[in-house]
């Protein structure tokens, strides 16, 4: 994880009382829209890629979040096609792209979202 | 080794995947297909006119192939096979040497050669790139030929339909449609089905020319007769692709179509034949099931195993423009053989032909149109020589068997018998999975991948887990899913007895885990339909499905619609403006839908709370077309202007509209009033449906529209309109209370232990005793009302939630397109 953090920034996000208790909101970075979900039952934030690689939809910070055998994931709202939130792998669908998941952080009730600058300059 | 196939059609595929199940190291394996995309699912082509991608449509992406390490050259077809060299060179100019070659080249369109043939506006059915040129020149075309009545032939008229051609006509040489599966009884019932959908049929009939100066201006015939149409499809049968054969010397057969034997070895040794292009013992196999087999046969042999092609079973079962049409075993024996039992309802357009041996011992084979849900039994009958009842034509009644008499029957069956033929599974396969732990339709069909390619053998697979648990004494368990260990009746009586009020609260007194997509809303839905409170309140927006947290549909590209309540389809001429006046000013598409209101599309998410305040406003409330819920309660316009109408049912819609509306249940509710029996509101379609009559009015219940319609029940006749909302609280109560998740009524009802006659008693005659309860627990509902459109227009709190980006509140999604149609706006079309 440390090495990880070394190369990405942190953007400020929102706060934890604008995000629905086990649900998610859109989060816009730069051009990119990033989908933020607050896991309430388990303390646990995660952030993925907004884009259902499906049909290519702006949707999954209105998916479902949820659980399978304990791993945490999200199920996009148009198909229900399900993808973990730990490395968002498509969990429904072998033949289905994964998704970019990325690190997030609270402090003090400010959440951040950890991107790979490289990527923000894109 | 190295082993090269020539076609990668579906047959090629299925080739490519069984040589990597058995081998999946050491072999080379590259592949030469002549079309521009990996292999598609040429079976269901037609639906690539009726919404489905090319990208839908394929059999296996890129990446498979490269998992697999198998190296696939498209758009480029091999010309010459060198076999002194064992080398095949491509139109590209590559050359490759193999230790082994399989021919996988499958046939082409058979193009009777009538003079004019050749004309612009001639069209043959086989591949995407065939119905992209169709699709393009049918966009101006008043009327089409399709010559050729058999399967491939109706497929395209299909086609024509799918394409909106105005008027299209099917031609036949012979004296009746599908003439290899059917007989001339059976094509009556099609050709009536299919007249009803304007399709011409013309049989008995010679093409003799194709008319038109350079583009087809119709088909003239040798009975001196001629149509006219601006295109023509010829689907007149297939003729294998063996040029590639001729060329390399192997043996082909008198009328086309590569030799092969029992290992589907051509007259080389080192060089296969397989699927479309193959001559077995004098057949060409026209469907995709055999031709898989010939794939596994193939790849068995050049790894040295023992198996043989040794012909087979053309039963079919195809869905053919939305009629059931199916041949299995011998359909047409010779009349001394056997005997044959026919049943016929021309009115329902259903044909069924049993042919029985002479003793009455067996079943020969037969054909079934317009109901098929018999075949695959039928066809395991047939297939295993199964002992028939003492009176045999109890099998054509077969389909209003009971659950119980059905699963007796797959018991009986062998283990060998091959269940999915597609896939050639057997019966002892699949139940060798249940055995070994599986439970779900899922997980055997991925483990064995019975019912992974045409899905026909689905509900048997099923019917076969369910009995295999149930001989092995283990409990089937009609659980929600990994988080709860119970079934939907189950939950809500455990709901109902702690009061709970929160998903949160379920999952923690019943529950494990965190909950998912499938357990979150049906416990959302319980708790609603218990106490009708706000569903967004108390945490559980977030565990509605998603069109009933943002109370609107999804629709493609993220934006969402609007339904008003228009109560019976009743409207002022005011509130209509108001509308019209909304629409305009958030520019939303409107439509008049199929339940007598009217939809408005293309609604930004943070638009629709400022679109609902002015709806609100002017009276309107929201219409829970996004909820399972109530719905619509059609009418029809009744005694106040009908010169027939019996009573007011517009009246008498508002009313039931009123009183059930934000009612959820398991799935969703809709209802209908007509004012007397010509039922110009389909009540009888509906999950109630209410009609006039000369004393009071009938309630039917359990009808279903959609997928599988059904026509509702009478419930109770000439009742007064106090005693049918009665029955109607009870009915609706004890559906809400009973059903499995996402059931409608009718198959609800199909399901209800009993059926109709239990049904009838709880409801009219009290037989449990939960009358007053049922209605009670209606009247709490129906008090608790409240419009949840306007408790979250009302709250700065909840309008919140109605934004796309929580950082940027105004913005709106800026990936929303949309384009532009016939004076207002449409969603873009997605990829
Ligand atoms: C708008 C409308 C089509 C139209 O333009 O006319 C429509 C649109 C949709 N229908 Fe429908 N149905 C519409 C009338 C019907 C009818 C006709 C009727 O109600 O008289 C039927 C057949 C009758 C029946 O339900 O038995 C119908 C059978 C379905 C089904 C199949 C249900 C089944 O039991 O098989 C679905 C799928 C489902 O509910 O799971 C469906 C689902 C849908 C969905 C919700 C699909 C979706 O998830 O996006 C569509 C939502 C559009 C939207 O955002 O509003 N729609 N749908 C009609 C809205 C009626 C209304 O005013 O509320
Ligand atoms: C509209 C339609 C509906 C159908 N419906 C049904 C149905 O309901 N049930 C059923 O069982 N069957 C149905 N069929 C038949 C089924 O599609 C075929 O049986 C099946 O596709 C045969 O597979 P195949 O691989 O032998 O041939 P194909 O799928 O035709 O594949 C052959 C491939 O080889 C390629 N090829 C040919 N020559 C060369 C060369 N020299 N070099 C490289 N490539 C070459 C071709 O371009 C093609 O891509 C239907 C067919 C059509 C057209
Ligand atoms: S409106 Fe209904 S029938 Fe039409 S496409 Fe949508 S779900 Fe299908
Ligand atoms: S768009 Fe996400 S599942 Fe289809």
């Amino acid at each position: 994880m440390s090495v990880i953090e070394t190369s990405i920034t942190w953007y400020y996000a929102c706060n934890t009382t604008d995000v629905p208790t086990n649900g998610g909101v859109c989060v816009k970075l730069a051009d990119e829209q990033i989908a933020l979900y607050y896991f309430a039952r388990r303390n646990e934030w995660y952030a993925t890629q907004n884009m259902c690689p499906h049909r290519q939809q702006m949707a999954l910070s209105r998916g479902m979040t949820g659980t399978v055998k304990d791993e945490p994931k999200v199920a996009c709202p148009f198909h229900k096609k399900t993808f973990s939130l730990l490395d968002g792998r498509c969990i429904s669908d072998d033949a289905e792209s994964s998704i970019t998941v990325y690190p997030v952080k609270v402090i003090d009730e400010r959440v951040y979202i950890g991107i790979n600058a490289a990527f923000m300059e894109v | 080794m190295k082993v090269i196939v020539i076609g990668n059609g579906m047959v090629g595929y299925k080739f490519c995947e069984k040589l990597r199940s058995i081998a999946d190291t050491g072999i080379e394996l590259i592949v030469f297909g002549e079309e521009p995309r990996p292999a598609y699912d040429r079976v269901h082509l037609t639906s690539y006119l009726d919404g489905k991608t090319a990208e839908d449509l394929l059999l296996a992406d890129l990446q498979w192939y490269q998992d697999n390490n198998i190296i696939l050259h498209t758009g480029d077809p091999v010309t010459r096979i060198d076999r002194h060299r064992k080398t095949v060179h491509t139109l590209d100019g590559k050359a490759e040497t193999y230790d082994y070659l399989v021919l996988a080249t499958g046939s082409a369109a058979f193009v009777p050669p009538i003079p004019g043939i050749d004309k612009k506006g001639v069209f043959v059915y086989r591949t995407i790139e065939d119905l992209d040129a169709i699709r393009a020149y049918a966009a101006n075309a008043t009327s089409g030929i399709v010559i050729g009545g058999g399967l491939l032939g109706l497929e395209a008229a299909k086609a024509l339909l799918d394409l909106k051609v105005p008027e299209s006509f099917v031609v036949e040489f012979s004296s009746r449609l599908m003439p290899r599966q059917i007989d001339e009884q059976g094509s009556a019932i099609l050709e009536n089905k299919l007249k009803e959908l304007g399709i011409n049929i013309l049989t008995n009939r010679n093409s003799s020319e194709v008319l038109g100066e350079n583009e087809v201006t119709g088909l003239a015939f040798t009975d001196g007769s001629s149509v006219s149409a601006d295109m023509i499809i010829v689907s007149a049968g297939i003729k294998p692709r063996d040029e590639l054969a001729l060329q390399a010397g192997l043996t082909l057969g008198p009328r086309g179509g590569i030799v092969v034997n029992d290992q589907m070895q051509t007259s080389d040794p080192e060089i296969f034949a397989i699927g479309e292009c193959a001559l077995h013992r004098q057949m060409i196999y026209g469907l995709v099931a055999p031709g898989y087999e010939m794939a596994a046969v193939a790849a068995a042999t050049i790894m040295g195993e023992e198996k043989a092609f040794t012909g087979f079973d053309m039963s079919t079962k195809l869905k053919l423009i939305g009629v059931d049409v199916a041949s299995f075993g011998d359909p047409f024996p010779l009349p001394h053989t056997c005997h044959s039992i026919v049943f016929e309802d021309r009115f329902a357009g259903v044909y069924k032909r049993l042919n029985i041996t002479q003793d009455g011992a067996r079943l020969l084979g037969g054909i079934l149109i317009g109901d098929a849900a018999d075949y695959n039994m039928l066809l395991q009958t047939t297939k295993n020589s199964l002992p028939l009842p003492a009176n045999p034509s109890e099998l054509l009644t077969g389909a209003k068997k009971d659950g119980d008499a059905n699963s007796a029957a797959v018991t009986g069956l062998p283990d060998d018998a091959v269940i999915c033929s597609c896939e050639s599974v057997s019966k002892g396969r699949i139940c060798g999975a249940v055995t070994a732990g599986l439970e779900t339709f899922d997980d055997v069909k991925k483990a064995t991948k019975a019912g992974s390619c045409c899905g026909g053998c689905a509900p048997m697979v099923k019917d076969l887990i369910t009995a295999t648990m149930k001989a092995e004494g283990r409990y089937i368990r009609n659980v929600i899913c990994e988080h709860f260990a119970y079934s939907r009746q189950e939950m809500l009586d455990l709901i109902k007895v702690k009061a709970l009020r929160s998903f949160d609260e379920v999952i923690d007194a019943y529950g494990q885990g965190d909950g998912c997509e499938i357990c979150k809303p049906v416990v959302a839905s319980i708790l609603a339909s218990l106490w009708n409170e706000l569903i967004l309140d108390k945490g559980n927006d977030t565990a509605q499905d998603s069109n009933d947290r943002y109370l609107a549909n999804i629709q493609k590209g993220g934006t969402y619609s609007v339904v008003p309540r228009i109560p019976g389809g009743e409207i002022t001429p005011e509130k209509l403006i108001v509308i019209g006046q909304v629409a305009t000013k958030y520019n939303l598409y409107t439509k008049i839908t199929g339940g007598q209101r009217i939809d408005l599309f293309g609604a930004h998410l943070s638009d629709l709370p400022y679109i609902w305040e002015e709806l609100i406003a002017a009276g309107f409330e929201s219409g829970h077309a996004y909820g399972k819920a109530l719905r619509t309660v059609k009418s029809c316009v009744g005694s106040t202007w009908c010169r027939f109408g019996l009573h007011d049912s517009v009246s008498f819609a508002i009313r039931i509209e009123e009183r059930y509306r934000g009612l959820r249940a398991p799935h969703k509710i809709k209802s209908a009033v007509s004012g007397c029996i010509r039922e110009c509101a389909e009540a009888q379609s509906k999950d109630f449906g209410i009609i006039a009559t000369e004393k009071g009015w009938n309630l039917y219940v359990c009808g279903n529209g959609g997928s599988k319609p059904q026509h509702a029940k009478l419930l109770a006749s000439d009742i007064d309109s106090e005693t049918c909302i009665k029955y109607i609280d009870r009915f609706l109560m004890f559906y809400i209370k009973t059903a499995d998740p996402l059931t409608r009524t009718a198959t609800w009802l199909n399901k209800l232990e009993g059926g109709m006659d239990y049904l009838h008693n709880v409801v009219v005659n009290d037989s449990l005793g939960i009358a007053a309860e049922l209605e009670a627990a209606m009247q709490t509902l129906v008090d608790n009302y409240k419009c949840e459109w306007k408790e979250v227009v009302e709250s700065p709190e909840l309008r919140k939630r109605f934004s796309h980006f929580i950082n940027a509140p105004e913005e709106k999604d800026p990936t929303v397109k949309f384009e532009k149609m016939r004076d207002q706006k449409r969603a873009a079309e997605w990829k």
